[in-house]
């Protein structure tokens, strides 16, 4: 166990020194974020719907897509000179390969995201200091979920002619528990209401993680095998 | 079979009984037997199309015989076995290297991932070793042709593989630089490393094999030992792919 988290840590050390050395995908997220978090602050109308009725949803989805864009990555980095064949020869188990991937895209999202909710704070007026912590609790949780999901679905679609359309597609259906959780929990805090009210929302997200990332790890290898 | 794996002089270090693979339809290869013994080197001949290359993946371990069975030092391949992937090495005619990293973040990446203890010397030994020491710390993506191809060589030997599979290896290396590959492939078999070596190009199969067979269409048309006769070899390989063309 402890050779696969050494041999996963630094197949995860390895993408973080690419990614953050180019920043193309970062870079990408980065304005991507700002875009969509602008877009949706100039085209909504504030006297028919209140910031904190659509900020939470607006959230989500910025963190959804942003995210999609680091998870295509993920692979595309393995497809050069056919890279993923010298992971696949080497002695590092498949797990170690997929947690690997995962800790990389998991520094990848959170970094987009620690970069968004100031922003997104900004835009959308809307105090979130006073309920950081469980947020920040609520937006882990949703991380590792969609995180482990769209690792998975991008080895899947890395293969594909059109891996940059299929991610989504494949990745969007297993989403909606663990977006829908994340934005009910946050629509709650943002509302003031007491933490209690998420509870069976945060028990939601926390199976769905411990279900999907087991889950992950047993069908990484069939998805990667030729 | 290799002469002297019969003769019983030199342990088996590879068996390929009956292997098979095919994807959908196409059978790329369709029943190859062959053994080789410690230090023994095959050249494998054959047109484009022969299988060559996914025989080669076979035996690397990346592809799963349809049918048949891989035996390395007596133990059936399995994938799942890291002590396996340990004693083979393959140099494709990709690199598998990363653009972005350096040469020695590369190295030092594989090393890590094959475990080895004193990484920073490994790695500087395979450097050297390919006349790539002074090319440390620049970024593969910045490399010609030719120097991406010597550090794959690099990458595929710096855990030092007991089986070195070779898919072309001569391709876009220049006069020098093809010289310095014949000369580590010579020490390579100097260290009674096995070696399987797919190249189109017969003289210089010849030259480096102990052993050499012709691939057409999925199976081996001839194997033996190699005996020197080069225009003998040339007429059996010209006799053997114009039967099957």
């Amino acid at each position: 166990m402890l050779e696969t988290l050494r041999l996963a840590l630094a197949i995860a050390a390895k993408d973080v020194r690419l990614e953050f050395r180019s920043r193309t995908a970062f870079v990408s997220a980065l304005v991507f974020t700002a875009l969509v978090l602008a877009i949706f602050n100039f085209a909504r109308d504030p006297t028919a719907v209140s910031a904190s009725d659509l900020a939470p949803g607006i959230l989500w989805i910025t963190f959804t897509f942003a995210a999609m864009l680091g998870l295509n990555r993920a692979f595309g980095l393995e497809r050069e000179n056919r890279a993923l064949d010298g992971l696949l020869l080497s002695p590092a188990s498949r797990t170690a390969l997929y947690l690997g991937k995962v800790l990389a895209n998991l520094v990848f999202v959170g970094s987009v995201e620690a970069i968004a909710l100031p922003l997104f704070a900004l835009f959308f007026n809307v105090p979130i200091l006073p309920v950081l912590l469980p947020l920040v609790l609520v937006i882990a949780l949703a991380t590792v979920g969609f995180v482990a999901v769209g690792t998975l679905m991008s080895s899947m679609a890395v293969n594909t002619r059109l891996a940059e359309l299929m991610l989504p597609v494949l990745l969007l259906p297993f989403l909606v528990p663990p977006v829908t959780s994340a934005v009910q929990i946050t629509a709650r805090l943002f509302a003031g209401r007491p933490f209690s009210e998420a509870l069976g929302w945060l028990r939601l997200l926390v199976g769905y993680d411990v279900i999907f990332v087991v889950a992950c790890i047993l069908f990484f290898e069939s998805t990667i095998e030729e | 079979m290799s002469a002297s794996a019969l003769a019983g002089l030199t342990p088996v270090a590879l068996a390929v009984r009956g292997v098979h693979r095919s994807f959908g339809h196409v059978r790329a290869l369709r029943g190859v037997d062959f053994e080789l013994g410690v230090g023994d080197a095959l050249a494998v001949f054959g047109p484009n199309g022969a299988g060559k290359t996914t025989l080669l993946r076979v035996l690397a371990g990346l592809l799963r015989p349809t049918r048949g069975e891989v035996l390395l030092e007596g133990a059936p391949l399995v994938r799942a076995d890291a002590a396996h992937r340990r004693r083979v090495g393959l140099i494709a005619h990709y690199s598998m290297l990363y653009d972005g990293l350096t040469a020695a973040e590369n190295l030092a990446f594989y090393a890590r991932l094959y475990g080895l203890r004193d990484r920073a010397v490994a790695v500087q030994r395979a450097l050297e070793g390919v006349g790539l020491a002074d090319r440390a710390n620049d970024q593969v993506g910045t490399f010609s042709r030719g120097m991406v191809q010597r550090m794959a060589i690099a990458r595929a030997l710096i855990h030092e593989p007991r089986v070195v599979l070779l898919d072309e290896p001569f391709s876009g290396l220049d006069q020098r630089a093809a010289a310095a590959l014949r000369d580590l492939l010579t020490r390579l078999r100097a260290e009674r490393r096995t070696m399987v070596l797919v190249t189109h190009n017969i003289d210089e199969g010849l030259e480096l094999a102990t052993h050499a067979a012709i691939q057409v269409a999925g199976r081996f048309a001839a194997f033996g030992p190699v005996d020197g006769d080069l225009a003998a070899y040339r007429a059996r390989y010209a006799e053997a792919t114009a039967v099957r063309a």
